[in-house]
């Protein structure tokens, strides 16, 4: 369970990188590979290994200046969900 | 037409293994040391690689461990940005050597068992004491840090044990687990009545895996699909010919899938002789099966024909003689009927294996 206080990182073997042959930025995994959307990349480039969600959410609020509470329940879900899959750990 | 470059490498360093399972996905004619690429091509296949647009490199065999020079190779592709994860039976890995490829920059180890049980599972390994070396092996492996895949290769000899071999992921520490069902190519072809698993071992097997992807959220992640044999739509081998991945054999073949080598009247090119964006984009073998301009039969006009492209190129061959016909996989293939008969034979054959061994190959099926 995922909470404002959790310290999220990317899971060892997990790297964010930029994929210049196709012009994005990918999710490398244990033979999987993701490509985030504008809103995960957001989330996972300010997984610093040190910064709780909290603080991810304060300052996603910020850059797109809307309600606080919604991102909250935006951004927690969707590091459940990265969770899940194995791509975060707390 | 313009193509995508390749996600995936599959490097297969080497056909060497002190291994001999009966389902090897190795070609029945194995390649020998002297054959074997030298460190420097492999490094150059590595840098054109991630010039092309490989993401992801995996590093195979054979047992891949046995090259001595593993390390620079891990290193080499490292620095070439490569994410590097390697295919291991692990019986040759001791914590030094794990060690080693774990500073060289390894990104990954995907670890086969052969079964939960170490008497089955040397037996169906071919070496005795194998199994106790992997679960060593693993322990190194989490000891450097490095995820873990564990790979369960299932069948009918060991299938009912899935919920042990699932006990089995977590008590070594693996993140993710593939229930791998054996392909039936090769060396598993000729072992397939020993081999092939009845409709109601694959069912409680499903559900095993439902009911433990429910139960593990979080903890495990588990990569399983139900088998060819038991199918009713083929698979979409290697993602499509040329679509997603090129393999490199042992002796510098680029090849679309790495049991293509058994397809004949193929010329595949050596990465010794040209480099891998002129093998990818204008070679003969790699534009044969690529797209859907080649197919016949029930896959011309289908609308999956771009979803499964076809299905397997190499099963295709070995069940019916042409390596452009509908995958049998497929319901809609006229030899479809070929898959049941063979569940129905294998449930009445018995268990003993014909070893993979160099030099030996089975003797094909008719």
């Amino acid at each position: 369970m995922i909470t404002e206080a959790s310290i999220p990182r990317l899971a060892r073997g997990v790297r964010l990188r930029e994929d210049a042959a196709r012009g994005r930025t990918v999710v490398l995994a244990p033979e999987r590979l993701f490509v985030p959307d504008e809103t995960a990349l957001a989330v996972l480039a300010l997984l610093d290994g040190a910064r709780g969600a909290g603080a991810v959410i304060d300052m996603l609020a910020a850059q797109y200046d809307a309600p606080r509470t919604e991102i909250a329940a935006d951004v927690l879900t969707m590091l459940e969900e990265l969770a899940d899959k194995g791509v975060i750990v707390t | 037409m313009s193509i995508d470059p390749p996600l995936g490498l599959l490097a297969e360093l080497t056909h060497r293994c002190p291994l001999r399972c009966p389902y090897c996905s190795n070609p029945v004619e194995l390649a020998r040391l002297a054959q074997e690429l030298d460190t420097e091509t492999w490094l150059r296949v590595f840098r054109e690689a991630a010039d092309l647009g490989v993401l992801q490199l995996h590093l195979s065999g054979g047992e891949p461990t046995l090259r001595r020079d593993l390390p620079a190779l891990v290193r080499g592709a490292a620095e070439a940005g490569l994410y590097t994860n390697l295919i291991t039976a692990g019986v040759t890995l001791d914590a030094a050597r794990v060690e080693a490829l774990a500073e060289a920059g390894l990104d990954h180890v995907q670890l086969s068992v052969q079964d939960a049980e170490a008497a089955s599972a040397d037996r169906i390994g071919g070496q005795a004491g194998g199994h106790a070396k992997k679960l060593a092996a693993a322990a190194a492996i989490r000891a450097a840090g490095l995820p873990l895949t564990l790979n369960a290769v299932v069948h009918r000899q060991n299938l009912d044990r899935l919920p042990a071999l699932i006990d089995l992921a977590l008590a070594l520490g693996a993140q993710r687990m593939e229930v791998a069902h054996v392909q039936y190519y090769g060396w598993a072809l000729a072992n397939r009545d020993a081999l092939l698993p009845t409709r109601a071992q694959l069912d409680a097997a499903t559900a095993v895996v439902d009911a433990a992807r429910a139960g593990l959220k979080g903890r495990l992640v588990i990569d399983y699909v139900v088998p060819d044999y038991h199918a009713e739509r083929p698979k979409a081998c290697m993602g499509g010919w040329g679509r997603a991945v090129m393999a490199v054999s042992p002796a510098g073949r680029a090849l679309p899938c790495h049991a293509a080598e058994s397809l004949p009247g193929f010329d595949f090119p050596n990465v010794r002789d040209h480099g891998l964006s002129a093998i990818w984009e204008g070679s003969e073998a790699f534009n044969r099966f690529r797209g859907t301009a080649w197919m016949t039969g029930p896959c011309r006009g289908c609308p999956r024909a771009e979803q499964d492209w076809g299905g397997c190129r190499c099963q295709a061959f070995a069940l019916t003689g042409d390596a452009a016909a509908t995958d049998p996989a497929c319901a809609l293939s006229p030899r479809h009927h070929l898959l049941a008969e063979a569940v129905a034979e294998a449930a009445l054959a018995g268990s003993g294996f014909t070893y993979r061994e160099p030099g030996r190959p089975p003797s094909p099926r008719s």
